[in-house]
């Protein structure tokens, strides 16, 4: 018996840098928050910087909006919702949401490149997935306008009146347009705030809402931090909140409503379980395991980062899956050729590490590739981790980073019951070539989004939200606008 | 000297292109006394090689996603919009009033737009997961019908034209338009502007002519699947239906009247062109009950 | 080490899930090879080319040309690489070994009632024997399509087997003609059926039916060998022919070739391309990386 046969993955031949190029993107040094179609400097004077995870360097500063500010916006979008927004007649607002559609895609390159040099998204990713993504939201919000009367069956569909709006800052412009789309297309005017990290691309968007006439108020665009988004929340005249965020702060937000008549949805966390058969076809399974984990850095609340692999075709798995990871490239997020970007934060890698130590200190066992590192900025290698159980930390808590933990099953029943087995549900993978299977897995799964042989595949028609508590209300597709109306 | 005009000469529109009718035969409509052009009066090959081109560009239409087809909807509405003036004066060449043909304008762009956005919706509303008995999945969704034979209603130069046409095009299907006998300028027009758009060449296929002649051939042709007639003539309602029998071509009449009015367009003018398909599939029963579908 | 006395049951080869190949073809396509990196790939890709005419008009004035392009190519620039072999008739063999008698460029031939493979096993032996008789370095064989439709595994593989023999000391290409495979399990399949087989290399079509050579098709191939790899340590090569006519697209074939089985294989003892306009597309694209001018056809010899 010789040695195993090994495939190398060095560096026969390795791939020249490839940027994108960024000089033709346009950034102010400064942004003042956008209320009443107006740049106005917010009330504390106070703004904070927003820096490149890549390179750490300052892209820009952006105000710190306090509770006058977010009166001011929602004032703007009350009177706005008044005065205009329910006044237009349906397809005329549906024209400007078409128009904000168009205009996103005429500006894609450079949404695309702020997106990632203010959050350190792959641009592969940013100009691939997030930003057409986005533009469909608006595609297709904007054609429900006039035609809510089909959408719910003997029942006369009315807006709320103002919807408060807080969004995460692992996929900035596509979470704005998730939540401003259904709201507007439903007939309501918004206050919305970007998460602290990635103001930038919502405040292009400002720009764009700029350019499409829409009538001042209708949008309101304010960047700021927990204190900011505490104040939207604790507003008296909002009557939707909309969070898509950590599962903590989603409580806290649930519980600052009670007593009050605001409706909410919320888009948490989520530990979801990734589930391959013996029988399934391996190679693409694995493709999608990768895709699961390791793509936008892991920071996806429907991340597969629960890995199940039936016991039979183990460790023929993992061979592919190490031999998948190994031409990985983690880099500049500006590289085309680049896979896995920077981490968010320097707060963020630092929770990542200690998971990843947790993990070590648990005694599982640790794999990463081998790809160089840049010097500046905040990385992480595609990771995995063997040998843990149900109930591992690194398996149970939720890491928001390219860390997977792997276990094996033996029978359907078993994978079933470990998959449900937490209090999250947003999501679930299931790989097999039988299709009675498939329908067994996914209707027993107690999750919003089965993903069967297939993973984190989003668009506009498909509805997106968690069981449990990774949340309630659906984004996306018919389903999408409810959470926006009365009836 | 005042400058010499290079006159409009209007063919028919087949398969992306513009030929002129292979009759080689024209007519003349007319607004009182003043001539309105040589318009092609299409002979029944004429639409013959149209279901030819249409059966072929089924597959390039049907196969688009959704969202894509809504997109190139709603370019044919941008493109329409940005040659409003020339479709106004058609109008008005045709006897409309200035104030009528505008109004009649924007409508159709409106109505274009309204039947774009149910491209990657209808679907949400017409299907079904149906909770059956046995254990299995299964689910109700609408396909395309195929190739249908529109006939325009006779007296709407334009917004009749689009009112026929964007529900079939919604729901995925390839059409052979017969344009209004009276006013056809528009329909040739806005052959122009599908041709500028990506709307694979085949899928609409405008002709103008006599429905005297065409009518016939339009409902008997054994490869057309559906029949969108606009009128309130009996006796060619009578006839539509009657050449419809032998491949049970299936008929909708509209009065083609009330363009206008809200009730005029609907998912339900979608539903007219679209088939039910109805799938299952065995959902195995494996760690107990749990939900079902 | 290898397990090749025990042939698996090819009725049980893994599924392939074609949607899910698409997702890892997008991603190879998204990658970007520029500067120096796009320079050395088009070299290995120069280097990797069968250059090849098969017509029924081919004569020996024409097969004299095509030598004499191989021989050529590169002569304006030393530095560039010649291309791997000439692929031609079985007829033209003896011509083109004296032809490339003083290169390192091999001569490799079609065989087994090529293109269609509906004939005996004897006529396809004989045909063999014609090539290898006549010096050919490489015998590209056809599979027998219609007996794998039948089901006759058995019958393929030992049609296979059988032709390896009488290849002699030459390496054995076997082509799948995978544009009448119908899927990408079928592809899988008769890879498997080829590789435990013997080949020495799986080749993706012969070129004469539309489709030809495809990133899925290859992608799935790959992972074939890559699986036989692990299994037996047998390295086998991969050829993909037909409808690569540009280097951009050839780029996107080695870069796949790059991610599934690695440094290893990126040499033309392990992967060609089958091609004839693709050598002159890969001059052009080298000149433009050297000079940074878009090229024109005009500048480079049609043979």
């Amino acid at each position: 018996m010789g040695k195993s046969p090994t495939l190398e993955f060095d560096s026969k031949w390795d791939l020249s840098p490839a940027p994108e190029s960024t000089d033709h993107i346009n950034l102010k040094k400064r942004y003042d928050l956008f209320i009443g179609g107006k740049w106005v400097k917010p009330e504390s004077n106070k703004y904070f910087k927003t820096i490149n995870p890549a390179t750490e360097k300052v892209l820009a500063e952006v105000a710190e909006g306090n509770e006058k500010d977010i009166d001011k916006a929602v004032k703007a979008a009350r009177r706005a919702y008044k005065e205009v927004w329910s006044k237009m007649a349906p397809g005329e607002r549906g024209k400007y949401i078409y128009r904000i559609a168009r205009l996103i895609q005429e500006r894609a390159r450079e949404f695309a490149v702020i997106e990632s040099m203010d959050g350190g998204k792959a641009i592969r990713e940013s100009r691939d997935v997030d930003i057409p993504l986005a533009a469909g939201h608006f595609f297709y919000y904007a054609g429900w306008t006039d035609k809510l009367q089909y959408a719910f069956p003997n029942r006369k569909a009315e807006p709320l009146g103002v919807a408060g709006q807080i969004i995460p800052w692992n996929f900035p412009l596509l979470m704005a347009a998730w939540k401003i789309a259904p709201a507007l297309a439903t007939g309501n005017t918004v206050v919305i705030k970007s998460a602290e990290t990635t103001p930038l691309t919502l405040l292009k968007l400002a720009e764009v809402i700029e350019a499409s006439g829409l009538p001042p108020g209708v949008v309101n665009i304010v960047s700021g931090a927990g204190a900011t988004g505490a104040a939207i929340v604790n507003h008296p005249d909002i009557d939707k909140i909309a969070f898509t965020g950590s599962t903590g702060v989603g409580k806290i937000i649930q519980r600052a409503v009670v007593g009050t008549h605001k409706k909410t949805t919320l888009e948490l966390g989520g530990k979801a379980a990734n589930i391959i058969f013996e029988d399934a076809p391996l190679d693409q399974a694995v493709e999608g395991i990768i895709n699961g984990i390791y793509f936008n850095q892991g920071h996806v609340c429907c991340a597969g980062s629960r890995l199940f692999i039936q016991e039979s075709v183990n460790d023929i798995v993992l061979r592919k899956l190490k031999d998948r990871m190994k031409s990985l490239i983690v880099g500049d997020p500006l590289d085309k050729n680049t896979d896995i970007g920077a981490i968010n934060s320097k707060e963020q890698l630092g929770t990542i590490n200690k998971y990843i130590k947790v993990g070590n200190d648990e005694g599982a066992t640790m794999y990463q590739n081998s790809c160089p590192l840049p010097k500046k900025g905040f990385w992480c290698r595609p990771t995995l981790f063997t040998d843990v159980s149900q109930s591992s930390r690194i398996v149970q808590e939720e890491i928001f980073g390219p860390v997977l933990a792997v276990q094996t099953f033996r029978t359907a029943d078993e994978v079933i019951a470990k998959a449900n087995n937490s209090p999250y549900g947003l999501s679930a993978g299931v790989w097999t070539d039988k299709g009675s299977k498939i329908f067994n897995l996914t209707s027993q799964m107690k999750a919003g989004i089965v993903w069967a042989n297939t993973y984190n595949k989003f668009d506009p028609t498909s509805p997106f939200g968690g069981y449990k508590e990774s949340g309630f209300g659906r984004e996306g597709g018919l389903h999408g606008l409810k959470p926006y109306l009365k009836f | 000297m005042d400058r010499v005009e290079i006159l409009k000469t209007y063919k028919i529109y087949i398969g992306g292109a513009f030929p002129r009718t292979e009759s080689g035969r024209y007519y003349t409509p007319v607004n009182g006394t003043k001539q309105l052009g040589n318009i092609c009066l299409s002979s029944r090959k004429d639409f013959r090689n149209s279901v030819v081109a249409a059966r072929k560009a089924c597959g390039k239409w049907a196969g688009k996603s959704a969202a894509n087809r809504s997109q190139i909807m709603y370019r044919i509405a941008e493109i329409l919009e940005g040659r409003k003036t020339q479709f106004i004066a058609e109008l008005e060449l045709q006897g409309n009033s200035k104030a009528k043909a505008e109004k009649e304008v924007l409508a159709s762009i409106d109505r274009f737009i309204y039947y774009a956005g149910w491209c990657d919706k209808f679907s949400q509303v017409f299907s079904s997961v149906n909770p059956v008995a046995s254990s299995h999945f299964n689910f109700t969704s609408p396909e395309p019908m195929g190739v249908i034979s529109v006939c325009a209603p006779e007296g709407s130069g334009l917004l009749g034209l689009v009112n026929a046409i964007a529900p079939v095009l919604a729901g995925g299907n390839t059409c052979v338009v017969l344009a209004s006998e009276s006013m056809p300028l528009c329909a040739i027009t806005f052959a122009e502007v599908l041709n500028a758009s990506d709307v694979p060449g085949g899928t609409v296929n405008i002709l103008t002519g006599k429905r005297s002649e065409l009518l016939e051939h339009m409902a008997s042709h054994m490869d057309v699947n559906g029949f969108s007639y606009s009128g309130t003539d009996k006796e060619e309602i009578k006839k539509v239906k009657e050449c419809a029998v032998e491949n049970l071509k299936r008929v909708s009449v509209f009065d083609g009247n009330n363009l206008l009015s809200a009730d005029n367009h609907s998912p339900y003018f979608i539903d007219e062109f679209v088939e039910m398909k109805t799938t299952w599939h065995p959902i195995e029963k494996i760690a107990g009950a749990g939900s079902g579908y | 080490m290898g397990k090749l006395n025990e042939l698996p049951d090819f009725r049980l080869t893994p599924r392939v899930d074609q949607v899910g190949v698409g997702d890892r073809i997008a991603r190879i396509q998204s990658r970007s090879v520029k500067k120096a990196s796009k320079l050395q790939g088009l070299k290995m890709i120069l280097n990797m080319i069968d250059l090849t005419t098969l017509e029924g008009a081919d004569t020996f004035g024409k097969v004299q040309q095509l030598c004499n392009k191989a021989r050529f190519l590169h002569i304006s620039n030393p530095d560039l690489p010649t291309v791997a072999a000439v692929c031609v008739y079985p007829n033209f063999v003896a011509q083109a070994k004296k032809e490339l008698l003083t290169t390192k460029i091999k001569v490799a031939a079609v065989a087994t009632a090529f293109p269609a493979g509906q004939s005996s096993m004897d006529v396809k032996i004989t045909d063999t024997k014609l090539a290898v008789d006549g010096g050919a370095d490489e015998v590209d064989m056809v599979i027998s399509r219609g007996r794998f439709h039948q089901g006759e595994y058995n019958y393929v593989i030992d049609e296979i087997a059988a032709v390896k023999e009488a290849c002699g000391k030459a390496r054995l290409k076997v082509i799948l003609e995978t544009g009448e495979l119908g899927s990408l399990d079928k592809v899988r399949r008769a890879s498997d059926i080829a590789l435990y087989a013997g080949a020495d290399f799986i080749k993706t079509s012969t070129g004469k039916i539309n489709p030809a050579a495809t990133l899925p098709v290859t992608c799935v191939m790959l992972e074939a060998i890559r699986d036989y790899f692990y299994e037996t340590g047998t390295m086998v090569g991969m050829k993909p022919a037909g409808g690569i006519s540009n280097s951009k697209l050839a780029l996107q074939y080695l870069m796949l070739v790059k991610e599934t089985l690695g440094d290893a294989w990126l040499s033309n003892k392990w992967f060609r391309y089958g091609a004839s306009s693709l050598a002159n597309d890969v001059l052009m694209q080298i000149e433009k990386q050297k000079t940074g001018i878009y090229q024109s056809k005009d500048y480079f010899s049609k043979d």
